[in-house]
């Protein structure tokens, strides 16, 4: 499908509304991305024409239902190049993911004095659940730095880790800083010593084509939300071998093979961790979100545009000497920018871009750890989407001067 | 000036700007003259907790009257809460615990901010209330 920057923001109709009377320009990508049609259209008509409870009934919605949830799960084994469907299991984002791995892969693998290691660049939900798991197996959780530029301090990595070291947790793309982790790097320096390796790819996902095969990671998780599609969507990717071993999160509902009061046996994958009703409303909402990923992929306009937008606004934010850009590694930035402006507070240039129709993000993104690494109490983010043009990019930085004269 | 005349005169203030952005630099200027706050008074528990930014507040009850002060790191909100106290300070506790804070709404600030500092404003009026409460 040939399109246009133009042509993919007709399928956002958000993306035409006003706020205080002036168009919206939506640069909070990173938190949550906008819905095209196609999505909210699916679950409409699963919701109103196909919606019974998947799996167990005999009826026909259910069928109808149950094809829609299994669908996605092919359709997301595809997108990530798993080698079977039963390695993906479906979770309310990537959140719920990591929850999942910390705890399950934590009852069979951690014991007292074990290690895990994260980086100081972690989004809260890839630190706090393996803290939590290590409180309850007294484990040790160890961090890996990050060079000036906001690059992992992989070349560090090898002394952290060492024989009690059993999992390394590292986001694929930091919320934060913008930059593309050398993944692959890490998978084959674990994997070399043994250790496995979980990959947070709620921004990655997002901007790089994944195949897991070739990553060679033990696990990776995403939201659908920031891929376009439902709220409350997303999955787990976990290699077989490892999801075998691992004892289910939650009981109840579709994880069972059998009930009994002298014991209860559990379902094959990937049902084995999906208990409960699941959102089978949502997920497959997945399938046309995924496709319109990839058509934004293969087309050149839209790569040129996002190509134009992150030369333009790194630059315009390198230059500014009232400015200090976070992420500055510049082969492996992505159109999403962290920064601070010297004399005026985040929260402040926030609220005044707001009122000019631009929505940012202020604060300290969920990443406190990294936020005292850096120094500060907290940050300015615009993170840019396929369907945001070079011209809103050049009204953002015009707006973002106004606001620092404002204040400064 | 009464408590009534000074909010009357806060209302008339605001409603000479038609954009929010004209509100937000008239803000600006009042958290820029802002009496400077003491770096040893930001303490924690001056600190004024649902904040985004850092705001504390400062009290003294001198003859029979409440006098504030106060800081923030942010400077709009700088200028919400030197509005406040500009009202409140130098009343009476019992003046200051029986008012409904209605004005508030009436200048639509806190319609106009996001969630966290409309929070951040409740819980403003919230201290300075407590405040009034306790002096009584």
């Amino acid at each position: 499908m040939e399109m246009s920057v133009s042509e993919l923001r007709t399928q956002f109709p958000i993306l035409s509304r006003t706020v205080y009377g002036k168009p919206l320009v939506y640069l909070d990508n990173a938190a949550s991305a906008q819905r095209p049609v196609v999505v909210a259209e699916l679950w409409k008509r699963l919701s109103l024409e196909e919606n019974a409870n998947i799996h167990r009934a005999v009826h026909h919605l259910a069928g109808l239902a149950t094809d829609a949830y299994e669908g996605a799960r092919d359709a997301v084994r595809a997108f990530l190049n798993a080698s079977v469907r039963e390695e993906i299991v479906f979770t309310s984002g990537a959140t719920a993911a990591l929850n999942l791995v910390a705890f399950s892969f934590g009852e069979a693998y951690i014991h007292e004095g074990d290690q895990i290691v994260v980086s100081v660049a972690e989004h809260h939900s890839n630190i706090v659940p393996w803290q939590m798991l290590c409180e309850r197996k007294k484990a040790i959780l160890k961090v890996l730095d990050i060079h000036p530029d906001g690059a992992l301090a992989v070349e560090q990595l090898e002394n952290l880790l060492t024989e009690r070291t059993r999992i390394v947790a590292v986001s694929h793309i930091s919320n934060v800083l913008g930059l593309v982790n050398p993944v692959k790097e890490i998978v084959r320096i674990c994997h070399s010593r043994g250790i496995p390796v979980l990959v947070d790819g709620a921004q990655g996902i997002v901007h790089e084509n994944v195949d897991v095969q070739s990553l060679n990671c033990d696990f990776y998780v995403f939201s659908g939300h920031k891929l376009y599609a439902a709220t409350g969507t997303g999955a787990l990717y976990g290699k077989r071998k490892w999801l075998d071993a691992m004892p289910p999160y939650m009981g109840g509902g579709e994880m069972i093979e059998s009930v009994r009061f002298s014991g209860t046996t559990y379902a094959p994958l990937p049902e084995k961790f999906e208990a409960g009703t699941q959102n089978f409303n949502a997920q497959p909402t997945l399938v046309p979100a995924m496709e319109l990923v990839n058509a934004m992929r293969a087309d050149a306009s839209v790569q040129k545009e996002q190509e134009a937008i992150l030369d333009y606004v790194y630059s315009k934010l390198v230059e500014d000497e009232r400015i200090t850009l976070f992420g500055t590694h510049r082969s492996t930035k992505i159109p999403l920018f962290s920064f601070a402006v010297k004399g005026a507070h985040h929260e402040d240039l926030a609220l005044i871009l707001d009122k000019m129709g631009i929505a940012l993000r202020s604060g300290q993104m969920c990443a406190e750890p990294l936020m005292d690494r850096l120094g500060v109490t907290g940050l300015l983010r615009a993170s840019f989407a396929p369907y945001n043009t070079l011209e809103e990019a050049e009204y953002f930085i015009k707006c973002l001067n106004k606001a620092i004269n404002m204040l400064v | 000036m009464t408590l009534e005349e000074k909010k009357q005169q806060v209302i008339e203030d605001f409603s000479l700007y038609d954009e929010w952005l004209d509100k937000y630099e008239y803000l600006i200027e009042l958290g820029k003259a802002l009496e400077p706050f003491p770096e040893e008074k930001k303490t924690e528990d001056r600190l004024i907790k649902g904040c985004q930014s850092r705001v504390w507040l400062d009290s003294d009850l001198r003859d029979g009257k409440l006098y504030f002060s106060a800081d923030s790191d942010a400077i709009i909100t700088k200028g919400i809460i030197s509005l406040l106290i500009g009202v409140y300070s130098g009343r009476t506790p019992e003046e200051i615990a029986g008012d409904d804070f209605g004005f508030i709404a009436e200048i639509g600030l806190k319609d106009n901010l996001s969630p966290t500092r409309a929070n951040g404003l409740v819980s403003m009026i919230e201290t300075i209330k407590k405040v009034a409460e306790n002096g009584r």
